[in-house]
């Protein structure tokens, strides 16, 4: 029970969990959803791209890039959670959210058609890298608008380094900004164009020769429809910004003990310091459980290698091998303290340097989380909630 | 099935999974256990983190190769350098550095969806071609992303009608189809979501890409303790020892723990062995941070699993 990633769960009114793939972080970012929603808050999570059993779980399968809401019969069975709490859930669909906007920003119908059908936009929506976590922050943002709710829980796609999506909304109109392409988007008859134009319309010929000519096509053609709709790109991206460095939106660090998750965890707190903004809570999935006193590793270990020398020098079979199960049982011990003992140093360690305002350690369990007893269960790590 | 006959199999080996899974563990083990039957073992590495550097204890990859242990070398690639060497060797070095200064790159590898990973797998073939190893180990990115990695050199055939990148991912393409050439070694845990992960990949690279799949690799399964149903107390009366109660119960705790993690890890590899008919070769969860003892271990019992496989008929 941690009161400090309690108190976010009750307060804040966005939270943000990053981290690597694989560690639990869909799982998490349910987690406090639920956890807020127990303690009669209006909540709603985002999930991306969430193992289909634990979508099911949250009836993401229709319904997938609408918020919609999850009657409290089923992650309240009991009727323990504080009364007006409300869960809603959604499954960040990128490709509609990034058409949506577009259509937002479009001046009218035609724009917004020359626009979806362009190749390299259809490209873009679907496979830019970076896009998906940019669509996640634009659906924060719409929720944040338009949502009326009291929390807002953004799980974060699982990229190679975890904190894209802060690049994100910079990536894009980085991308509207390129020099080579300004040029492209202006009208053919200037002057300046026809000037530049010898230096630039060499370089793509001799681009279009490696990847061929229809793709400089497709790009200009473009850029030529976006004209007009950067600004609008631009300050939502500001805004998007500024939504993330609220004094209200909180940042969870999600992990596993696994060095190189760990690592990434480090890294990603350094980054969100150089941005500004601070990390609310370390959360640890499948930390490995110790068990008894286990802090003389050494002396467990040299047990077993007493009992070993012991069985084999033994000649009676019954002994032997009960002196054998037993070496194996110390060595077994010995293992998961040296184990245990290792992942929580490095891991307070890790919240130390992090400056985390909690660190909170969630057992190894025996079985994968997909339903809402076991999504309470991991409440019960996480953050205490009434009736969890 | 022998080391060396496994080995031999195909130039090139993709070793791919969902992320911290252990693919890079595996690929160190299967590099070490390759180059003790006397073939030279190349490693590369794709996405530019670290792990696979530190399992053999040596400094941080880079684009030119080193030596990573005896008869194993490693090196990354990227694609932007790829790119770069790629246009340097067809004479357009001026255009190629303006491609990465400008930014254009990024710009046409968007347009160009796979490009970057086309880049990517054309270098690799050219190490096949150009025999950089008897072995090649590409440490790939994580799944689903393996997915698209792998099917970039389709996709680019639909983008691109001609030029030199459609050549490329044309040989890209004849590479990936032919056994002989290319498998594919697929990494998993053995736990509910990243097996049914896994067999949505497997499917999905075979009907999709066409490229062969090795056998799966069942990473970090808990070995055996054999106890024959004894307690503590009755082992420590037979053996006849002396531990306190305390003791007693963590020992007898901390092994339940370990004979029900390796229940369930068997449980869910039986059922992967049901849903996909591929051998597999399971591997024994380690305790220790790996490094180049550990891998030497996992090479071990690499070996071990190997040489359980069936050899296939002449």
């Amino acid at each position: 029970m941690t009161p400090t990633l309690a108190g976010l769960v009750a307060s804040r009114h966005v939270i943000v969990c990053c981290g690597t793939g694989g560690v639990g972080k869909t799982t998490a970012s349910a987690v406090l959803a639920i956890g807020a929603a127990r303690a009669g808050r209006n909540a709603v999570v985002v999930t991306i791209d969430p193992a289909k059993r634990l979508a099911d779980t949250l009836g993401l399968e229709e319904l997938g890039n609408v918020a919609h809401e999850i009657p409290s019969s089923r992650w309240d069975p009991d009727g323990t959670a504080l009364p007006g709490g409300r869960l809603s859930a959604l499954m960040l669909d990128t490709r509609s959210t990034f058409d949506e906007l577009v259509r937002t920003y479009a001046t009218d119908a035609e724009q917004t058609g020359r626009i979806l059908d362009n190749r390299f936009y259809r490209n873009i929506a679907g496979a830019l890298s970076g896009t998906q976590e940019y669509m996640a922050m634009e659906k924060l943002h719409e929720l944040h608008e338009e949502g009326g709710y009291d929390l807002i829980v953004v799980d974060t796609p699982p990229t190679r380094h975890a904190l894209d999506f802060l690049d994100a909304p910079a990536r894009l109109t980085r991308l509207l900004d390129n020099r080579v392409f300004r040029f492209l988007m202006m009208p053919a008859h200037s002057a300046y164009l026809r000037a530049a134009g010898v230096a630039i319309q060499t370089f793509f010929r001799t681009v279009g020769r490696v990847v061929g000519t229809e793709v400089i096509d497709d790009v200009v053609a473009f850029f030529r429809a976006f004209e007009g709709m950067e600004q609008g790109f631009r300050e939502r991206a500001a805004s998007v910004t500024a939504l993330l460095a609220d004094a209200d939106t909180a940042f969870v660090l999600v992990t596993s003990p696994r060095r190189d998750a760990v690592d990434e965890a480090k890294f990603f707190a350094t980054r969100l310091r150089e941005s500004n903004l601070s990390v609310a809570a370390l959360v640890v999935n499948r930390v490995h459980p110790t068990f008894g006193e286990t802090e003389e590793i050494d002396a467990l270990r040299e047990r077993a290698e007493q009992l070993t020398e012991l069985s084999s020098s033994e000649t009676d079979m019954a002994t032997r091998n009960a002196r054998a199960r037993l070496a194996a049982r110390y060595e077994n011990l010995a293992s998961y303290a040296s184990l245990g003992a290792r992942e929580r140093a490095e891991l307070a360690d890790a919240g130390q340097r992090i400056g985390a305002g909690a660190v909170v350690y969630v057992p190894s369990l025996a079985h994968d989380v997909v339903d809402f007893a076991a999504l309470n269960a991991v409440g019960h790590y996480l953050a205490p909630s009434p009736g969890n | 099935m022998e080391m060396e006959r496994f080995c031999a199999g195909s130039r090139v080996m993709i070793v791919a999974g969902k992320g911290g899974v252990g693919k890079t563990t595996t690929t160190a083990a299967l590099a070490v256990a390759a180059a003790r039957t006397g073939a030279s073992v190349l490693i590369v590495e794709v996405e530019g983190k670290s792990g696979l550097a530190t399992c053999f204890g040596a400094p941080p990859l880079e684009y030119s190769e080193a030596e990573l242990g005896p008869g194993v070398r490693g090196r990354t690639l990227t694609p932007d350098r790829a790119l770069l060497e790629y246009l340097e060797d067809r004479g357009l070095r001026r255009i190629s550095k303006r491609l990465v200064r400008s930014g254009a790159l990024d710009i046409v590898a968007t347009a160009v969806p796979g490009m970057k990973d086309i880049l990517v797998l054309g270098k690799v073939k050219q190490l096949e071609q150009g025999g950089a190893a008897d072995l090649i180990l590409i440490d790939a990115p994580a799944a689903g992303h393996a997915v698209s990695f792998l099917m970039s050199a389709r996709g680019l055939l639909d983008a691109v009608r001609m030029g030199p990148v459609r050549t490329q991912a044309e040989g890209v393409i004849a590479m990936l189809s032919d056994p002989a050439r290319c498998r594919v070694l697929l990494v998993t845990l053995p736990e509910e979501t990243p097996v049914n992960e896994l067999i949505d990949t497997a499917y999905n690279l075979e009907d999709r890409v066409g490229v062969q799949l090795g056998p799966v690799v069942v990473n970090a399964m808990p070995a055996d303790l054999v106890l024959a149903g004894r307690s503590v107390a009755e082992d420590a009366a037979a053996a006849g020892v002396q531990i306190s109660a305390a003791e007693i119960r963590a020992l007898d705790e901390a092994a339940a723990f370990r004979l029900e993690r390796r229940a369930l890890a068997q449980e869910q590899a039986n059922r992967l062995a049901d849903r996909l008919p591929l051998p597999q070769l399971r591997l024994p969860f380690v305790f220790g941070e790996i490094g180049p003892l550990e891998v030497d271990q996992l090479a071990d019992a690499l070996v071990d699993a190997v040489a359980a496989l069936p050899t296939p008929g002449p």
